[in-house]
């Protein structure tokens, strides 16, 4: 065994030392390398990780969402209308929901204001999201004013912030008061924006929705199962489109990585030509070349990978913000909580170390078998 | 230093090599910890959701059907007119929720014709 490694470490020694000799080359190839590990890595981690939040906080969302349609566009409850489908078997809570956007044209943001049931906020106070703090530079205390959509203007005092960990689903919210928010829209008396069904067997779901649909033909259920998978398929589909960006750059880096390994210089051909006519044998100019795509290729896939993570958990993610934005005045600022994967690392290994390991061992053979003398001259 | 240049080479790689893999290694190790951490405040987010009946996650402020995708129109794409352009950036990545389109139609075929 200490005679094998010694025998490695000596191949290693070597190889590294002709590495050495097309030293501005190698580290060009190792920092491309590196790079589109990186790029690849922080796309995997950081949609792994907001997927796997989003399933964990919105665990809690309605059962089910109760929209009422007209003319195929979201419209206001109507005082009644829920109470004509009557007493769902299954069906534990029915509660009308407030909610709407307001935009502010001082910042230029889009808010969601919304009048919560189950949190009590005093008449003229509100309680604002993370985001709206930093915005408008408010503080539990201050005043501030918005106009409403017929022109008058409402004072309210901001009475608590969100808290800043909560930011991915409150960043925007302003909560207030049902009067307030009846008073702010104008909206109708008993009319609420959409009902929240609360629902004890997770099998009656779909029953309940349908028996809804069944009552009410123009309202348009929407199932906790719909949203949490909507969530799943957006991120599956931002990876999507971010992974076919990026096509082009892996595209370009393959025959890039193929051509240096596939093809050999006329410098790297007189080198085995040497080491076979000094004596080595074919297994051993193999076992060196083999050191050469392993050491380049695992080193740019542990770099790549260990930057993503520091990129994507420890840097909030910087390179890909402009992307995520968007036109949004407001955005969330959150710290993703780390939730990696094994199998898309394993995947991301395999598909990043193998194919340039195996690419650098056929021309290496080829020559390697062939008579030194001829490869010298070659 | 002075020993560090005076190593032999192979012994210098697999150093690096052996550096490389424990920072892999402390990458997992860091997230359990990070997991943990967070774990309280990932359970008041969604405490929080459930509370006020949240539907969506805060990621595009621009677009209501962007800010809320569960609960847009099905046509909010093309509100303005049938063959409207796409407004806002976010639309070429926010994907139209299929899965709320095949349950929706589930739905609406399963159901009874009203009279």
């Amino acid at each position: 065994m200490k005679i094998w490694i010694e025998k490695q470490k000596h191949l290693i020694d070597f190889t590294l030392a002709s590495l050495a000799r097309r030293k501005g080359k190698n580290l060009g190839l190792l920092f491309i390398y590196g790079l589109l590990v990186f790029v690849l890595a922080s796309v995997a981690l950081y949609t792994h990780a907001l997927r796997t939040e989003a399933q964990k906080v919105l665990a809690g969302t309605p059962e089910i969402v109760l929209q009422r349609l007209v003319a195929g566009r979201h419209d206001l409850i109507p005082p009644g209308y829920i109470e004509k489908i009557g007493r769902i078997r299954g069906v534990q809570k029915k509660e009308g929901r407030l909610w709407g956007y307001y935009y502010d044209s001082v910042v230029k943001a889009n808010y969601t204001f919304m009048a919560p049931r189950n949190m009590q906020v005093a008449r003229g106070e509100i309680i604002v999201g993370p985001a709206l703090e930093r915005s408008r530079g408010l503080a539990a205390g201050n005043g501030i004013s918005f106009r409403s959509y017929s022109g008058e203007l409402h004072t309210f005092i901001v009475a608590d912030v969100l808290p800043q960990t909560s930011e991915l689903v409150s960043a925007d919210l302003v909560l207030m008061h049902e009067e307030d928010f009846r008073a702010f829209f104008k909206y109708p008396e008993g009319h609420v924006t959409d009902v929240a069904l609360s629902v004890a067997n997770p099998q009656e779901i779909k029953n309940v929705a349908l028996k809804l649909m069944d009552a009410l033909p123009d309202s348009r259920p929407i199932l906790r199962d719909e949203v949490l998978r909507t969530y799943a398929s957006v991120f599956d589909w931002r990876e999507g489109i971010m992974l076919a960006l990026l096509s082009a750059a892996i595209l370009a880096f393959g025959i890039f990585a193929w051509e240096k390994a596939a093809g050999l210089s006329a410098e790297e051909k007189r080198e085995i030509g040497i080491l076979k006519a000094i004596g080595w044998e074919t297994g051993d100019v193999i076992k060196m070349k083999f050191w050469e795509g392993l050491l380049i290729s695992l080193l740019a896939f542990l770099l790549g990978y260990i930057a993503a993570y520091l990129h994507v958990f420890h840097f909030g993610s910087i390179l890909f913000e402009p992307v995520l934005k968007g036109w949004a005045v407001l955005y969330p600022s959150f710290t993703l909580t780390p939730h990696i994967d094994g199998l898309q690392v394993a995947t991301l290994f395999f598909f990043t170390v193998f194919p340039y390991t195996a690419a650098v061992l056929v021309p290496i053979w080829r020559a390697a078998t062939t008579d030194p003398d001829t490869v010298m001259r070659g | 230093m002075r020993r560090l240049l005076l190593m032999r080479p192979a012994n210098f790689a697999l150093s690096v090599f052996a550096l490389a893999l424990g920072a892999f290694a402390l990458t997992f190790i860091d997230a359990a910890r990070l997991r943990a951490a967070n774990a309280a405040s990932v359970a008041a987010t969604a405490a929080l959701v459930e509370r006020l009946e949240l539907t969506d996650l805060v990621l595009f402020t621009e677009a209501r059907y962007t800010r809320h995708p569960t609960q847009a129109d099905l046509q909010s794409a093309f509100q303005d007119h049938p063959v409207a352009f796409e407004h806002f950036p976010t639309g070429s990545l926010m994907p139209p929720p299929a899965g709320i389109l095949t349950a929706y139609e589930n739905l609406d075929r399963k159901a009874k014709a009203p009279d």
